[in-house]
């Protein structure tokens, strides 16, 4: 069977599921960081699947997606960080005060 | 058959060319080659270090120690291999072979000559870069995975060195890279296409703009040290801090394969800064001194250098001891040195001269890089990390970002 | 040249992406976790090369895997995961997480189901030999204030980490 861009889309439309319930299940900030990374490369397949249809946009724009996600990381690791110094925990749901 | 020779005649890298059975050879070639390499660099890294600090060195396995390495090596494989007890096994388990997977893979695109790679990438400095880059990843899972302080303190170092001399690193390439865009309009990432840019331009690239190309090496050339975690920048594996690292609690085979990663990356990047400023498999002086005389001159220089080392074995053999006891070893080198010579007598021949020209070439230019390898770590003091990191974010950074500036502002002027 | 055994590679590929993504949001220990994202992002890489995207390939793995990854591997090294693995991993609303994703799953699938033939069903083709050049080319020449924002993004994230992470400035 010929792989045809449906068949990317549904790769990506299954690592973008897989990312979006790891962000909403999850309590390990880490982990949730994690599937966001996962959720970025499903955009990041489906933008290049297209390229191959309608030109080399697709790609140039998944380079700026990368670009976003090295940023995302910077600073989602750096109030990880912080955070873990002031409350000794890295759960989502323990992240529930505005000051302490 | 025919077909199958019929590719020596092709001007493609045998994975373009999609000659897959040399592909195969070539990554044997290669595999093996290396292999040898890293064999050979261990008892020339214990030799001349002896020498310098006015030692000997090995001396008892072999004539003047040359079994050496592969007592060694025996020594490795038949160790306890062992596992501690707190390790998380998995992650133990693979963190040597990621950084060996790594080292050799990198090795796919490394022109030996216009046609000697195994294959030709459109990207293929970006991929060189990227997979050496893996490599941290495993320093980071072994040193994690030995669930022990000395391993966790020496990956940490080692993940922020990399990581911090890996940004001069790619300035210092990026101005390599500009620079092949002279002339034609559009630069390339292709290893072998940046060689015959050089060859093009006439001038390898580290004499490219006075002083730039010369900064631009200078900065890899230290930063690579720094990437290989050799000294003076190995701090990872200060012995007098850390014992020995992220490789502490590793015994036996998997030590070894930490060993032969670390001298192939050693290689590997040698490689990149000899195709990037050393004009990668060609003779020095190809435009100054060029036409058929001077070409069969140099052509004359692989065989020449076999025959001084067999000369070198000659000498050692009739400065041996006349003991009895040292008959055996005698024998031995008397026989390795007629092995080199005999290599030496096959490299005169004609078709044989012309073929292993560029290879030749490329070895020789990365063997000096393999002797400062050892001189550094003979000379410098190691760093303390504060200043590792002060210079690497300080000096290297800065002056790779200037340096590639002006280089783009020279190049327009050009 | 031209991929060979373009299904194998792509059902091989995606199995080993599939797979280690389910492992990046099961693992109870987030080294393992991270580990199994790093095979996502290799075959991924992959993916990008049979789609003659090989600078994207090349862009995947040296920022991806050996930037934004080691970062994470560091971090989790730095924060204390032994006690986070003892406590329970998921949250108490996971049931209403789990259904909502598979709700947008499915309408995923009618979507690619009914949209199909949108798609032009002929791959354009491309030069593969000149793709660093041509995606050079469109980022400095038609995307050239995207580029420099981005630079100012990374600059913002740069100063941000800075910050977050400093004990004191």
């Amino acid at each position: 069977m010929e792989v045809t861009t449906l068949h990317y889309l549904v790769v990506a439309a299954a690592l973008f599921i897989i990312g979006t319930i790891g962000v909403l299940t999850r309590r390990n900030v880490v982990i949730i960081l994690m599937s966001i990374e996962l959720i970025l490369n499903a955009v990041n397949l489906n933008l290049v699947a297209f390229s191959r249809l309608y030109g080399l946009q697709g790609q140039v724009f998944s380079i700026f997606v990368i670009t976003d996600a090295a940023a995302e990381a910077a600073v989602g690791l750096g109030i990880l960080i912080a955070f873990f110094r002031n409350k000794e925990t890295i759960n989502a749901d323990e992240i529930d005060l505005l000051k302490w | 058959m025919q077909e199958f020779l019929s590719y020596l005649d092709s001007s493609l890298t045998p994975g373009e060319a999609g000659a897959f059975a040399w592909v195969v050879i070539y990554i044997l070639a290669i595999f093996l080659a290396v292999s040898l390499a890293v064999v050979a660099m261990n008892w020339l890294e214990r030799k001349i270090l002896a020498h310098m600090q006015v030692r000997l060195g090995p001396m008892r396995v072999g004539p003047h120690g040359l079994l050496q390495p592969i007592a060694d090596a025996i020594k490795l494989l038949i160790k306890e291999d062992i596992i501690p007890s707190g390790a998380d096994k998995v992650v133990f388990w693979l963190a040597p072979i990621v950084i060996v997977i790594t080292a050799f893979t990198t090795y796919i695109v490394i022109p030996f000559g216009p046609t000697k790679a195994v294959t030709d990438m459109n990207i293929g400095l970006l991929f060189m870069l990227g997979v050496a880059s893996l490599g941290t990843l495993g320093i980071i899972m072994a040193g994690w995975a030995s669930n022990s302080h000395y391993p966790l303190l020496g990956s940490l170092r080692s993940a922020a060195q990399l990581v911090s001399y890996e940004i001069a690193m790619g300035m210092a390439v990026v101005s390599a890279v500009l620079m092949t865009s002279l002339h034609t309009g559009t630069g390339t990432l292709s290893m072998i296409d940046i060689v015959r840019a050089q060859e093009a331009q006439q001038v390898w690239f580290a004499f490219k703009f006075f002083p730039l190309g010369l900064l631009a090496f200078f900065i890899f050339a230290v930063a690579m040290v720094a990437e290989t975690n050799r000294a003076p920048f190995d701090l990872p594996e200060a012995e007098s801090e850390l014992t020995a690292g992220f490789h502490t609690e590793y015994s036996g085979f998997r030590w070894s394969l930490f060993f032969l990663a670390e001298y192939a990356a050693m290689i590997a990047v040698s490689s990149i800064a000899v195709t990037l400023w050393l004009g990668g498999w060609m003779r020095p002086f190809p435009h100054a001194l060029s036409g058929p005389l001077w070409d069969t001159a140099f052509s004359f220089f692989p065989a020449l250098t076999f025959l001084f080392l067999a000369g070198l074995a000659a000498r050692a053999t009739v400065r041996m001891p006349k003991h009895p006891a040292f008959r055996i070893q005698t024998i031995g080198l008397a026989g390795f040195g007629a092995v080199l010579g005999l290599i030496g007598l096959v490299l005169l021949l004609p078709p044989v001269r012309a073929r292993v020209q560029d290879v030749y070439w490329f070895t020789a230019k990365v063997a000096v890089f393999m002797y400062l390898y050892i001189w550094y770590r003979g000379t410098f003091p190691r760093y303390r990390f504060d200043q590792l990191m002060k210079i690497g974010w300080k000096f290297m950074i800065p002056t790779g970002i200037a340096v590639l500036i002006l280089t783009a502002a020279v190049g327009l002027i050009v | 040249m031209n991929p060979v055994a373009t299904e194998f590679f792509f059902y091989g590929l995606s199995a080993v992406a599939i797979i280690s993504g389910i492992l990046v949001i099961t693992r109870r220990n987030p080294v393992h976790s991270a580990i199994a994202l790093i095979f996502t992002l290799l075959s991924l890489a992959g993916l990008y090369l049979m789609l003659y995207a090989p600078f994207v390939a090349g862009v995947q793995i040296i920022l991806y895997v050996g930037g934004i990854m080691v970062l994470f591997l560091f971090v989790i090294m730095l924060v204390n995961i032994e006690q986070a693995q003892r406590v329970e991993q998921f949250n108490k609303q996971w049931h209403v997480g789990v259904a909502a994703t598979l709700a947008l799953g499915a309408l995923l699938v009618y979507v690619y189901l009914k949209g199909q033939s949108v798609f032009p069903h002929r791959p354009l083709l491309f030069s593969e030999e000149q793709n660093t050049q041509q995606v050079g080319k469109m980022l400095y020449v038609d995307y050239l204030l995207p580029f420099e924002i981005a630079s100012v993004l990374l600059l913002v994230a740069i100063v941000g980490a800075v910050v977050m992470a400093k004990k004191r400035i």
